[in-house]
């Protein structure tokens, strides 16, 4: 390890090894370590999220059932589908690169980022539903009808559109990510040897689906049975 | 104040002194350690002094009985520190049934004081010696925080809930009242006297004040204009619980949860009251929220405590001005048991 | 012992010219400098507000500056001295320098990640200079709500982004460091032979990466509450004002531990490189900055203890406090057990570290005052607690901070500064701030409350003391620019180990090359282990 001419291991190690690290793994290890740390730091950022939902959830539960039950089980439960499609899509799309099959890790690349948007589009259009039925908060016709008081409502929504607009954002980044994975990939930059970029891309696309996993049931599903 | 520098603000509460004892601990506790780690550092310091540039020490081995040592001790110590002050704490969280009510609304930036007997008083408060006190409070903004200095005792004042404290004021004079939570531009201009006063001054004074009549009376009219008793009749026939006896008893809620007719609950129940409806009732009442203010509300609750003092005898519009003091509570353990579906009690 | 050859060798100063070669160099040392000159501007512009409320404080009539401007200054100091000096201080200057070259690495694991971490905080500053030059904020530092949310008629959402931003980058130095010491410890250096000053700042990085996106998440909702008015901290609308207070304090006062953690690991080198010993009990403060780091997440209730939050979760929050103050505890009893049978020499940085200890030792003591529960019912939101912390984070870190920037700076920059103006504004500092801040136990224990404009007559002679004190200080604090600037030119020459010392950073150039090391070093002995340097004491 200590032999290590410091300019010499970029020109033994083409596949861009940085002047910084001794050998391939460890540069592999520091990646993949770096990218599970800030996976925590996400863990911890939507956290604060799911504690206020918790606490207002406790406090309002009878607001939170109705305010729940007018969400559109159907949307989300496709997009929950889509997601889970594009997690198997990128599970996939690192092990062509594990087994340096080019041609497919574009392919496979490029159906998870067709899932990306097409998550994103639906959740558009969801969103669009909510100012049609005047359930966006801060706006002064916001209205759930059948429930009191209406700041609670009002809450819930809010939390709804931080929760999810939060999470959107995630997927705009992994989508950006994701475009910049395929360019990579058909420039063939991508081998056997060196795919940690497409690794822990798949990591944070995962992590990002979990996020989802865990917003589904708290948002749409929790409260159905108390619905109709 | 003269050129002496005091250490301590005056002790004029039941717990100032109590506090004060507390706190000669820690600046004990704090002085031997100083004195301990300071001296420590000195004289190694000049006793093992580097004498020549060269020279190596010998290098010690960590003591593990030292190191246990030196946790245990210091952990002991703070335990005792943290018991100590948790029963004060608790202490000054448990006013006496007997303590006198009175109500803080604080807001931008002053702080509005009612007393049971009606008196109002801004930035200023009046209070006998020798009895506890109850202040129940709440905020109409931002958070405030009430602190007495020369009582050693502080809380903040929430928006939209009510925060008590209590004490039992010991010394005759005038004590600073300050507002000790940031609230604003004029946060320092948030300030105001206490007087403590004789029992007799503080007739006196209450006599002298020529009051526009009770809390509870004001709540009476409140609860007349605002034609509570249409649905809360007093002997139960209303679409809604009768309000007689209500105040301290159990309630059992619609959702099987039974809960103690507290301030906090009465509250609520006027400005949320689909949040706690009562077993047996329906969610008919309409929100009061922006319809009464904080001090209307409080003149309310006065006045359904008002109700409780004589059960049964029930005529909503008694009004009886309750001396101060004097209100009737529920000792422990002869509290009445919950009350379900059987006798509705709200709504 | 310096030789013309060395002098002569291309560093990391002389590896790049211009100012692109510094905006976009990935070299951490070069970082640090960055980051020391951006935290410097931050320090002094905090200084300057915090001299503006010193001045207000002479009379008790509120008549320098009105009540608003006044309360935007002390925002401003806190908001400055906590997200923009204290929290980046140690661990972005001296720990990006020479966490990498003190564990035999070549550079942090993520260089450009290392840089974007400045700029995130140079473009968060950018927010809150733009928010206080455009008009100023005046929610506090703790942009408590509904205060802040509803209403404040100042600059609350650039602030709060400039924070946001800012807090970005603490948790990228934060993963940065916590991957450098996994995976770029040179061959023998295994994690108890690390340097104290790396395990603090380990553990701090746990901090960062852990808390700091509770505070994230958390002006995110502030930023959504102020700007659309949806109801989260507002009873009006059924939120629950309170519940900021609980997420705030979840990340800050574990950020006080990100502040004071490197500090403490600063104290250690000093200690043992000038009392030529290892750290006494090197494995208990290794696990006490740990255990400081845990236990500091589970203790945030203890500013609550008058905010409505219940009886019983006061007592759980004010026992658990009481749990934090053992492995600080520890830590200064193993510091002055190192002195024992030491050879003591009392170079500048050492006399920092005396008055580290003993200052953190008064902060760290008044601390319990406020974890107990009877006693904080009083103190809270008074002096005293200004008080308690000031000790802590300017007797404690600033005193390591400066300390640690006296014994590194030959190694950071090749050259000695004059060493007896470097004791006097130690003394200076010392003595100022001792002056400044002690005052303010009794200002606040006799009731005077915080953040208050004007006050009553009886309290004066105190503040008088307080603002003198400040006055002292602040010639303390603009000494040593003064002194470090001339030494950069006219500075005695620096060999690689002035102090005898033995971390790997001493077995370098000063200032290292690019890369730190020629050859990476083997490790092949404990940690302050000073037979290792017998040679070149003699």
């Amino acid at each position: 390890m200590h032999k290590a001419e410091s300019h010499g291991g970029a020109a033994v190690h083409p596949l861009a090894l940085r002047e910084q690290f001794d050998t391939v793994e460890q540069q592999r290890d520091c990646s993949t370590l770096g990218m599970w740390i800030f996976l925590i730091t996400e863990v911890m950022f939507f956290g604060g999220m799911f504690l206020a939902y918790s606490i207002y959830r406790t406090k309002y539960p009878e607001v939170f059932a109705v305010a729940s039950t007018s969400l559109n089980v159907y949307i989300g439960a496709t997009n929950t589908v889509v997601l889970l499609c594009s997690s198997f899509t990128m599970v996939m799309a690192v092990r062509a690169s594990a087994l340096g099959k080019q041609k497919a890790i574009v392919g496979w690349l490029l159906m998870t980022l067709l899932f990306g948007l097409t998550f994103l589009g639906v959740k558009a259009f969801e969103w669009n539903e909510k100012f049609e039925l005047h359930h966006v908060p801060g706006f002064a016709n916001f209205h759930l009808a059948g429930v009191e008081p209406q700041g609670a409502a009002q809450i819930f929504f809010a939390l709804y559109f931080c929760m999810t607009g939060l999470h959107a954002l995630h997927m705009v980044v992994g989508v950006g990510l994701l475009s910049w994975l395929v360019w990579q990939a058909r420039r063939g930059k991508y081998t056997s040897e060196y795919m940690t970029p497409v690794d822990i891309s798949g990591l944070y696309w995962h992590f990002v689906d979990i996020v989802w996993i865990f917003l589904f049931p708290l948002l749409y599903l929790i409260d159905r049975h108390l619905g109709k | 104040m003269g050129p002496t520098l005091p250490l301590f603000p005056e002790q004029a509460s039941n717990f100032a002194s109590e506090v004060d004892l507390l706190y000669l601990f820690f600046v004990v506790v704090t002085v031997i350690f100083s004195i301990g780690i300071f001296g420590a550092i000195f004289i190694f310091a000049v006793k093992f002094r580097r004498k020549s540039p060269t020279e190596i020490p010998i290098s010690t081995h960590t003591g593990m009985l030292l190191e246990v040592v030196w946790s245990v001790i210091p952990f002991g110590i703070t335990m005792i520190m943290f018991a100590w002050g948790a029963s004060i704490f608790f202490k000054e969280s448990r006013p006496p049934d007997n303590a006198t009510p009175m109500y803080v609304v604080g807001k931008q930036w002053m702080w509005k004081i009612q007393h049971p007997e009606g008196q109002r008083e801004i930035n200023e408060l009046h209070v006998p010696t020798g009895r506890p006190i109850k202040l129940t409070m709440t905020s109409e903004d931002v958070i405030h925080s009430f602190y007495i200095p020369a009582f050693r005792t502080k809380q903040d004042v929430v928006p939209g809930r009510y925060s008590t404290i209590w004490f039992i004021p010991t010394k005759p004079g005038k004590y600073h009242l300050f507002c000790a939570e940031y609230c604003g531009t004029k946060h320092s201009g948030m300030i105001g006297w206490v007087y403590v006063m004789d029992p007799e001054k503080y007739q006196e004074w209450l006599n002298g004040g020529a009051p526009m009549g009770s809390m509870a009376e004001k709540g009476g009219k409140l609860f007349d204009d605002l034609a509570c008793a249409n649905c809360h009749k007093p002997d139960g026939s209303g679409r809604c619980p009768s309000l007689v006896g209500l105040y301290r008893r159990h309630v059992q809620l619609a959702d099987g949860r039974v809960i103690t007719a507290d301030e906090a609950y009465l509250r609520e129940s006027i400005l949320q009251p689909d949040a706690k409806v009562a077993a047996g009732f329906q969610p008919l009442m309409p929100t009061f929220q922006g319809l009464v203010n904080e001090e209307g509300v409080v003149e309310l609750i006065e006045y359904i405590k008002s109700l409780s003092p004589a059960p049964g005898t029930g005529a909503a519009s008694v009004n009886v001005p309750t001396p101060a003091g004097e209100y009737k509570q529920l000792p422990p353990g002869m509290e009445q048991p919950a009350i379900g579906n059987s006798v509705p009690q709200k709504r | 012992m310096i030789t013309a050859a060395v002098q002569q060798r291309e560093n990391y100063l002389t590896a790049g010219h211009g100012l692109k070669s510094w905006l976009l160099t990935k070299d951490h040392k070069r970082i640090a400098l960055l980051y020391f000159f951006t935290i410097t501007v931050f320090f002094f512009l905090g200084g300057v507000f915090a001299s503006m409320i010193r001045l207000e404080l002479i009379t008790p009539q509120g008549d320098l500056m009105s009540s608003d401007t006044y309360n935007k200054m002390f925002t401003m100091h806190g908001i400055i001295m906590v997200f923009f000096f204290l929290v980046p201080s140690i661990p972005a200057t001296l720990g990006n320098f020479f966490l990498p070259i003190m564990i035999g690495a070549r550079d942090l694991a993520f260089p450009r990640i290392n840089l974007l971490s400045w700029y995130l905080l140079v473009i968060g500053g950018g927010f809150a200079l733009f928010a206080m030059f455009a008009g100023g904020v005046d929610t506090g530092w703790t942009f408590y709500t509904p205060y802040s949310t509803t209403y404040s008629n100042t600059w609350v959402l650039a602030t709060a982004v400039g924070v946001f931003i800012a807090g970005f980058s603490s948790i990228l130095t934060g993963l940065n460091f916590i991957v450098t010491v996994h995976r770029m410890r040179a061959p023998g250096m295994t994690w108890f032979r690390m340097p104290l000053f790396v395990w603090a700042n380990y553990a701090t990085a746990l901090i960062q990466v852990l808390g700091t996106p509770v505070l994230a998440v958390t002006l995110v909702l502030v930023f959504a509450e102020r700007a659309l008015h949806i109801g989260i901290f507002d009873p009006a609308l059924g939120g629950d004002p309170v519940l900021f207070q609980h997420l705030f304090w979840f990340y800050s006062h574990p950020a006080v531990y990100i502040m004071v953690l490197p500090g403490m690991g600063v104290i250690s080198e000093l200690i043992s490189t000038f009392s030529r010993k290892p750290v006494y009990g090197y494995s208990f403060i290794a696990a006490s900055s740990l255990a400081i780091a845990i236990i500091g997440f589970l203790v945030w209730g203890h500013h609550l203890f008058v905010s409505t939050q219940s009886v019983y979760a006061g007592m759980v929050f004010s026992f658990l406090s009481y749990f934090v103050a053992i492995p600080s505890a520890i830590k200064v009893f193993n510091w002055t057990a190192t002195l024992y049978k030491g050879s003591i020499s009392f170079e500048t940085p050492m006399l920092y570290a005396f008055g580290f200890i003993g200052l953190f030792t008064i902060g760290g003591l008044t601390g319990l005052f406020l974890a107990s529960l009877g006693l904080d019912v009083h103190v809270t939101d008074t002096y005293f607690v200004i008080a308690h912390f000031h000790y802590v984070m300017v007797g404690g870190t600033i005193m390591a901070y400066l300390g640690g920037i006296h014994y590194w700076w030959p190694k950071m920059t090749g050259r000695m500064y004059p060493d007896g103006w470097a004791k006097l504004s130690a003394g200076i500092i010392f003595l100022g701030f001792n002056l400044t801040f002690f005052p303010q136990f009794i200002l606040g224990y006799m009731g005077m409350p915080r953040r208050y404009h004007a006050y009553p007559d009886e309290f004066q002679v105190l503040h008088v003391l307080s603002s003198a004190g400040a006055s002292v200080l602040a010639i303390g604090y603009l000494l040593p620019a003064i002194y470090f600037a001339w030494s950069l030119k006219y500075g005695p020459v620096a060999g690689p180990n002035p102090w005898g010392a033995t971390g790997l950073e001493w077995k370098t150039d000063s200032p290292p090359p690019t890369h730190n090391f020629d050859e990476i070093p083997v490790v092949n002995h404990e940690a302050y282990d000073y037979t290792s340097v017998e040679a070149e004491l003699a």
